[in-house]
């Protein structure tokens, strides 16, 4: 794997799998009495937080403490970036402080590539969200929850039909998801209103719909993003109520869905606008297991990046971390 | 005064000639010229150009000195073989008065190195709202003849048409930046497949070339002169085609950089790519590059735009927007246009020289390069390469898209009314 996770582009097959299946493992941790292992012992992971984004942050502590690594919270709000300073010394204080990786949440597009790329630090970066570009970790959650759901939580997701419903010009979820899932197999159907699609969504590996109800009965997940209601005054759509009609996920449509077909949402929902509250709380929801696999995936993922290369839960913890986070 | 003898230039890239200037004038041109008071400059494989104006430059005094000064500008504009350049108006103040104009004005002629003619702002504060004094500005000592809100388009039809009409008084001309806000809102790159797959909010191209459609017709309506700033679509170049093909009296500079970089670079998330107007795609690129070479576009400018570090060094999203462009235009110039084959030498002169002089309405630049001319010259050695190497720089910040790249071409000698500004690649 490369030493950071900006995209889920960055994601070969083989590392996808890696991931998932290293995730498979690190979930069982969840099970114990105490959940911890002592692989990241010594190592210090920042969440460096541009964004408020509690559900992400906390994700990723308690991913980063179930490994014993110690964990340095930075929220840009009440911190000197609000009195002016810019990422890259920011940026420079964290390599001063030894950040063996930074997870960066921001709300500008290109900021965690800019933090990799620029040379201000060392350690690896983890893309916790961009602006409207990606959110790496979010597509492994949502591939490992498909995973277990559809495939026995082996393998890829090779020929399985997912369709993602919603603002997707503004949905970095929609972005990660789309890449990881064509590397992993699937066939993506992106369905929205042409004023929420891309310009140049043709050349995405997926095929696009303005019509949910074509897809529905061939889907084995439909997954619906969050309609951002604040964008409503930008005329991307004529009411909430006519979106809903026409986007959202209610019990008629549920039913058109494959019996074994799973309803996902990154979260938060707005209830009643793109998901009725019945199918949010029906048992083909994967809505909390979501959050569940989210830990375990960002577990992996920060074994991997910092030098896991053996199967995580073989490491004794008699050798030391060091052998094992080469 | 000095008196100089360049021997064995190629004038317009033609055969090899001397050429003397004795008292800021060109006083002579022919094979085997003899001169004993003058020092001698070997041009040998070398090319004469008439002097560079630039219609488009950003020299940030007042208000940002820490970015570029008139004097380093002027500087960096004598290293590219630029003899005048027009100081752009969204300085802070906004040069939308004859005071401010003729302060910058007066600026240029303390640095020696180049004539510098400051744009007056069409509206005041670049507002968009009332006219500034134009008239005033035209009256002034900086004799303003070049008007624009540049960094912003004058969106309002009805001031924009007042705007075109009332220079009419004074042989003036509006530059535009085509750039229709409400399609533009919180834009960050050319919108297209990259800009969908980056999250970047897209720019798109019939944001500029809705505003040149109007303006053009605007411009026929009242019989006024219209110049369209940096160009960067395909789409604007057809309007202008058509416009043209009318008859109507509208002109249109690109930049270097349009003519060169695409909307590619951006996957980098490196603000050094990031401009207003964005960069675009391949197919704008070749269109643009055939519409200098037709005349469909009339002039190179440079839209340099510098700005310092700590406004670049950051995330794409708050970097400012521009990219230096006077030290480096010639060698863009070359390396897309003439080593392509599209331009000879002597399109390079008057896109570069002559067309820029005529539309800026300047007299003593632009000129044929004969006898009693102003020596207002540049010598170009065409067979050079060279690195660009920021901190080699003369101008006072250092983002260049160029960095580490070589490129072709390297101006050996600047002359401003007879006298060196630049010999041996250096300021004189």
């Amino acid at each position: 794997m490369k030493r950071h996770l900006i995209s889920a582009a960055d994601l070969t097959r083989d590392d996808a799998i890696l991931i998932l299946d290293t995730a498979e493992e690190l979930a069982h941790i969840a099970e114990r009495p105490i959940k911890k292992l002592p692989t990241l012992r010594g190592r210090t992971v920042v969440n460096l937080f541009f964004e408020d984004s509690t559900r992400t942050r906390i994700s990723f502590e308690a991913a980063a403490k179930r490994l014993s690594a110690d964990v340095i919270n930075f929220s840009a709000k009440g911190s000197s970036v609000s009195k002016g300073e810019s990422l890259k010394d920011t940026a420079l204080t964290l390599q001063a402080m030894g950040a063996d990786a930074v997870v960066i949440r921001h709300h500008a597009s290109g900021a965690p590539h800019r933090l990799a790329g620029s040379g201000w630090l060392r350690g690896s970066v983890v893309n916790a969200g961009d602006g409207t570009h990606e959110h790496p970790t979010q597509a492994l959650l949502d591939a490992f929850t498909m995973r277990r759901r559809l495939a026995g939580g082996r393998g890829d997701l090779e020929g399985r039909r997912i369709t993602l419903v919603g603002d997707v010009l503004h949905s970095r979820v929609a972005r990660s998801n789309v890449l990881l899932l064509a590397t992993l197999g699937a066939e993506v159907t992106l369905v929205a209103p042409p004023t929420l699609l891309p310009i140049g969504v043709e050349t995405w590996p997926c095929t696009v719909s303005y019509d949910l109800d074509a897809p529905l009965p061939k889907s084995d997940a439909v997954m619906m993003l969050r309609v951002q209601r604040e964008r409503m005054n930008a005329a991307f759509f004529p009411t909430e109520r006519e979106y809903s009609r026409r986007y959202g996920l209610d019990l008629r449509r549920m039913a058109m869905l494959p019996e074994h077909a799973i309803v996902m949402h990154p979260g938060p929902m707005n209830r009643g606008m793109e998901i009725a509250a019945e199918v949010a709380d029906s048992t083909r929801s994967t809505i909390v297991e979501q959050v569940t696999n989210g830990v375990s995936v960002r577990m992996a993922v920060l074994y991997l990046l910092l030098g896991g290369n053996e199967p995580a839960l073989s490491a004794p913890s008699t050798t030391g971390t060091e052998e094992i986070a080469k | 005064m000095s008196t100089y003898l360049i021997k064995d230039a190629k004038v317009l890239g033609g055969d090899a000639q001397d050429v003397l200037i004795r008292d800021g004038l060109i006083a002579g041109i022919g094979a085997g010229l003899t001169a004993e008071d003058a020092t001698v400059v070997d041009a040998a494989g070398q090319i004469l150009l008439p002097g560079l104006v630039d219609l488009h430059t950003h020299l940030r005094e007042p208000g940002r000195e820490d970015a570029e000064t008139v004097a380093t500008g002027a500087n960096a504009a004598a290293l590219g073989g630029f003899t005048a350049v027009h100081a752009m108006a969204n300085t802070d103040p906004v040069a939308d008065t004859a005071g401010t104009v003729e302060q910058v004005w007066r600026l240029g002629q303390e640095s020696g190195r180049c004539d510098v003619h400051p744009v007056g702002a069409v509206t005041v504060g670049l507002e968009g709202k009332r006219l500034a004094e134009l008239g005033a500005m035209a009256d002034s000592a900086a004799r303003v003849r070049v008007f624009s809100d540049d960094g912003k388009c004058v969106d309002d039809a009805v001031i924009m048409r007042r705007a075109l009409e009332y220079v009419k008084a004074f042989d003036g001309v509006v530059a535009q930046h085509a750039q229709e806000p409400r399609l533009t809102e919180g834009a960050q790159m050319n919108e297209g497949t990259v800009s969908g797959e980056l999250g970047l909010r897209g720019w798109p191209a019939v944001a500029e070339e809705s505003i040149i459609a109007r303006d053009v017709l605007l411009t026929a309506h009242v019989g006024s002169r219209l110049h369209v700033c940096h160009v960067s679509t395909a789409g604007s170049v057809e309007i202008l085609r058509w416009a043209k093909s009318k008859g109507w009296n509208v002109t249109a500079e690109v930049t270097p950089h349009h003519l060169l970089l695409t909307d590619e670079l951006v996957r980098s998330y490196d603000p050094v790519y990031k401009v207003n107007p964005p960069l675009r795609t391949a197919a704008d690129v070749t269109a643009l590059r055939e519409a200098l070479a037709d005349g469909t576009i009339d002039a190179v400018a440079t839209d340099h735009a510098p700005h310092p570090s700590e406004d670049k060094d950051c995330e794409w999203a708050v970097a400012a927007m521009g990219m230096l462009g006077l030290e480096t235009a010639l060698s863009i110039v070359q390396e897309t246009m003439v080593d392509t084959g599209l331009l000879d030498w002597a399109g390079v002169a008057d896109r570069m020289s002559t067309r820029p002089a005529d539309i800026g309405r300047l007299d003593g630049h632009g000129r044929p390069i004969a006898v009693g001319e102003p020596a207002n010259l540049v010598l170009v050695d065409p067979g050079a390469r060279r690195t660009v190497e920021p901190s080699e720089l003369a101008s006072r910040s250092r983002n260049t898209p160029y960095a580490g790249l070589v490129l072709p071409g390297r101006v050996v000698a600047t002359f401003l009314r007879g006298e060196p500004t630049v010999i041996d690649g250096k300021l004189a």
